[in-house]
């Protein structure tokens, strides 16, 4: 009996999770389809190396850790899904029938609103690597001023190799800080004070109203309290959407967009029914964290796409049996000089404690809780004891965790992580 | 006898030949309490997650304290100044974040790996000369003649000590060889010495510093004395961390080395192997490191009571983390006692771990795999005059005192 794979979407969670498919033992067809023209590579390295110029998006291409023996469809997108005919449909009205299939199809970068003004020549966003090389050869061209709309690590990154670059930019982020709905005002003041050392000029709690444009080419923005900057080049980093468009029609279950999955990553249809033979993983998937009670959890992390795909990958050929995926998320970046880890999730934390090093030496671990519990740890070039708080979170240690640690201040008062008041 | 006097007998140097039955009585006991409250941590999971707790210090050292001279300006002033210095700038391999990192990160913009690579050429001469002078002789002392005075001539030429000095660092690298060693920095004849060596180099030093301000050379100290991209280090700092990479290097290569054509010598099949293709070295070294750790064990200290594989670890207590044991530990090595150059994923502990992995490691692996390529292909069909050898006092930096081989001829 030889049943059909199919992965749709090959970036990183599908590259892992086919190669898990093989490592689990399916020995038969298997075919990956995915809208890129590229095999898999890497995105972290497009915010960071490549716009820099410092390698070129083609170095960002994936390993393959086994011997795949698939069949590519790249350059395809999937348009269509029929659950009970277990069938894909491509782009160019192919149809592909499966026995089972895993869904990996990410996400995509947020485009601005209006549709005119993101056509100007100088918008930008960034997402795979045409859109990094494009915006590469833009920052080479030593624009006047640099506008980045949204203050998430995208637009963190991109600010600090524009600084790098020693070209002048500004940020607009509707938050009193950058970061601050992941972190909270209380560490991500200290980044802004950082990024604001560095040369960013920053325009807190602000908005963009419209993009302006002459001949077709960006000249700059008007904010919504009428204030204007002119830029040469605007990189929109409004976030992510899960790329689920193609699924309209299927009956499959979503939510904010992402799809809805089980704690063994199997995909759920309007009805509540569960379908064993697709899986979903990555920057697609909401799933049930075990520890993150409240809720469906949709993670934007490298790792995450990592550890899923290949969890969902093999689930698949195996079937049910085993744990829930339960990997705790973490995530990194790299700006400002600064190597910045987070293990956990921050959401709802009600506390805050500098456990480790301190603001004031920009090196420090913090740990963030909720209701006595430990949830998060973020550290700032401090990365080597992470781990020791990785595994506090994951034993749900009480919070503040890990007391008398070296370089612990003596006094442990947790603090107000202080979260921005929800924008419109 | 039971696991509650274990380390006791560790440090007996009856067992110094063959401590590895102790070892191997460790198993299923990852972290064993003994009767003076110390916890002796032997599996390398145990190793390992204590290395990177934030609650494992390193600064175990009791607060210096000179003996008293009875001189009353001297005992009350001057002595409790120069203590409260000493303890204040211990060397950073003593340290806790944040001071350790920041130190460590200075000396690591001048330890760069173009530096320990160009001592490669000057090992091997240095080699050479050595074996030359004992071109004719039937019988050879691996460590006198030739592990003792190889890492003492590197580290100063690194540091940029004038040649015409390094006689007396050989001495006082043989003084102070052992100051690091846990075992013996309680015992008050030896502390005398090593005081007494310390002030001695400490005063040389600081002459030097000064001098390399003046005339700065391509030279490691002269590159910490100017300052450097990740800042700079004061005097006492600068004379601690000098001293450390002295000592720090010394007994361990000698330990190495020694070991290495030890073990070479019991698997002759290895020795012959080495000796046709020099590229076996680096995997040879390693699992000498792993079979035959120069360092068996560092001592730490718990800041707070630590639960770890069924035991908590009190706050205040001493702890032990027993590399040596942790190298041959069978659920991360299969068939750990066998030598087997070959083996794969080799991530033994003989460098330490975390924040204090040796910082020397890539010059001590080049320094090895040099002596030990040179001796292979230089000693003519060498034998071991006593097996076992005999061995220094140390149950930490544990090696042999002498390794004598008798050889047909040097070529
Ligand atoms: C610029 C940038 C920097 C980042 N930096 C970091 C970082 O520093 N640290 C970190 O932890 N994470 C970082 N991330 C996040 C990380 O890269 C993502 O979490 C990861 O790429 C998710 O992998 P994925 O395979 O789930 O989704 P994606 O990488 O988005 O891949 C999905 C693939 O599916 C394709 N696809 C979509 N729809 C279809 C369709 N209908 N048919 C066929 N194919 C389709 C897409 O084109 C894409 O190739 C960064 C992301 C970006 C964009
Ligand atoms: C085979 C030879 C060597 C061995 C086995 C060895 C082993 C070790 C070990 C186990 C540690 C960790 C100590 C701890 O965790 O408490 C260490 C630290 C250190 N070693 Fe080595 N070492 C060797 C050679 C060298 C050399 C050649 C140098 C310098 C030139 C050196 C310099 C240091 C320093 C400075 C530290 C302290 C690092 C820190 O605390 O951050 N070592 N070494």
């Amino acid at each position: 009996m030889s049943e059909r794979i199919v992965v749709v979407g090959a970036s990183l969670a599908g590259l892992r999770g086919a190669e898990a498919i093989r490592l689990a033992g399916h020995a038969g067809p298997l075919t990956l389809v995915g809208d890129e023209p590229h095999a898999p590579y890497d995105r972290p390295s497009l915010s960071k190396h490549v716009i820099a110029g410092e390698f070129g998006a083609g170095a960002t291409t994936l390993p393959n850790l086994v011997a795949l023996d698939a069949e590519w469809r790249l350059g395809q997108a999937a348009v269509g899904l029929d659950a009970v005919k277990r069938e894909i449909v491509l782009s160019g009205g192919e149809q592909l029938e499966y026995d089972r299939l895993l869904i990996t199809t990410g996400a995509r970068a947020r485009s601005w609103h209006e549709p005119l003004e993101a056509a100007l020549t100088g918008v930008f966003t960034l997402r795979g690597r045409d859109d990094a090389e494009a915006l590469r050869g833009a920052l080479a061209r030593k624009p006047e001023r640099v506008l980045i709309i949204g203050g998430g690590f995208i637009g963190c990154e991109a600010a600090s190799v524009c600084r790098d670059l020693g070209l002048a930019v500004t940020m607009v982020d509707p938050g009193p800080a950058p970061l601050a709905r992941i972190l909270g005002i209380s560490v991500s003041g200290f980044l802004r004070e950082r990024m604001e050392r560095a040369g960013v000029e920053i325009r807190p709690n602000a908005k963009v109203r419209s993009l302006t444009g002459e001949a077709g080419r960006v000249t700059g923005a008007i904010l919504e309290d009428g204030a204007e900057v002119s830029a040469e080049i605007i990189l929109v980093a409004l976030g992510a959407i899960p790329n689920t468009d193609w699924l309209d029609g299927s009956g499959l279950a979503r939510e904010k967009g992402a799809l809805v999955c089980d704690s063994h990553c199997r995909v759920r249809d309007e009805s509540g029914f569960i379908h064993a033979e697709i899986r979903a993983a990555g920057d697609v998937a909401a799933f049930p964290h075990p520890l993150y009670d409240d809720g469906l959890t949709r993670l934007e992390h490298w790792g995450n796409a990592v550890a899923q795909g290949a969890y969902a990958g093999r689930a698949l050929v195996k079937g049910d049996d085993g744990p829930a995926f339960s990997e705790l998320p973490t995530f990194w970046s790299n700006q400002f000089g600064l190597t910045i880890k987070l293990a956990g999730l921050t959401k709802g934390a009600d506390s805050l404690a500098f456990v480790q090093g301190s603001l004031k030496d920009g090196r420090f671990i913090a740990a963030y809780g909720h209701e006595g519990r430990t949830i998060a740890a973020l550290s700032f070039d401090c990365a080597r004891w992470l781990p020791a708080y990785a595994a506090a979170i994951e034993a749900r240690a009480p919070f503040p965790p890990i007391t008398g640690a070296v370089d612990q201040l003596t006094r442990l008062g947790p603090i107000d992580p202080a979260w921005p008041v929800a924008q419109g | 006898m039971s696991l509650s006097t274990l380390f006791d007998e560790i440090k007996d140097p009856k067992n110094r030949p063959d401590p590895y039955p102790l070892y191997a009585r460790l198993a299923g006991h990852p972290v064993v309490r003994q009767e003076d409250g110390t916890y002796l941590v032997s599996s390398h999971a145990a190793i390992r997650a204590l290395l990177f707790d934030p609650r494992i210090s390193s600064a175990d050292l009791p607060p210096a304290k000179s003996p008293p001279t009875g001189n009353p300006f001297k005992d009350w002033i001057l002595q409790p100044i120069k203590d409260e210095i000493v303890s204040r700038h211990r060397p950073l391999i003593f340290r806790d974040p944040p001071d350790h990192d920041a130190l460590r990160r200075i000396v690591m913009t001048q330890f760069t790996i173009s530096r320990v690579n160009a001592m490669k050429a000057r090992a091997e001469a240095h080699l050479g000369e050595l074996l030359d002078k004992r071109c004719g002789a039937r019988e050879i002392c691996v460590v006198e003649d030739i592990a003792y005075p190889l890492p003492v001539t590197i580290i100063c030429e690194m540091l940029g000590v004038p040649r015409e000095d390094e006689p007396t660092f050989q001495g006082w690298a043989t003084q102070l060889a052992t100051a690091l060693e846990p075992d013996a920095r309680h015992d008050e004849e030896t502390q005398g010495q090593t005081r007494a060596t310390f002030d001695a180099i400490s005063a040389y030093m600081k002459v030097l510093i000064k001098e390399k301000r003046r005339h700065p050379q391509d030279d490691m100290l002269s590159g910490l004395a100017a300052g450097t991209e990740a800042g700079a280090m004061g005097e006492f700092d600068l004379i601690a961390t000098s001293i450390l990479l002295l000592v720090a290097g010394h007994e361990t290569t000698v330990n190495l080395i020694a070991n290495g054509m030890l073990t070479l010598l019991r698997h002759p099949h290895e020795l012959e192997r080495l000796r046709q293709d020099a590229e076996r070295a680096p995997r040879l070294v390693e699992e000498i490191l792993r079979y035959e750790p120069p360092v068996h064990f560092r001592t730490r200290k718990a800041l707070a009571d630590i639960a770890i594989a069924g035991e908590v670890i009190p706050e205040g207590a001493p702890v032990v983390l027993l590399f040596a044991a942790a190298n041959r530990d069978p659920a991360r090595f299969a068939e750990p006692r066998r030598f087997d150059p070959d083996r794969p994923d080799n991530q033994h502990f003989s460098f330490g771990g975390s924040l204090h992995y040796c910082l020397g490691a890539p010059l001590a692996r080049i320094e090895g795999e040099i002596a030990l390529v040179t001796l292979a292909r230089r000693l003519i069909d060498p034998r071991l005059v006593d097996d076992p050898p005999p061995y220094r006092e140390g149950a930490s930096l544990r090696g042999p005192k002498t390794l004598r081989l008798s050889v047909d001829r040097i070529a």
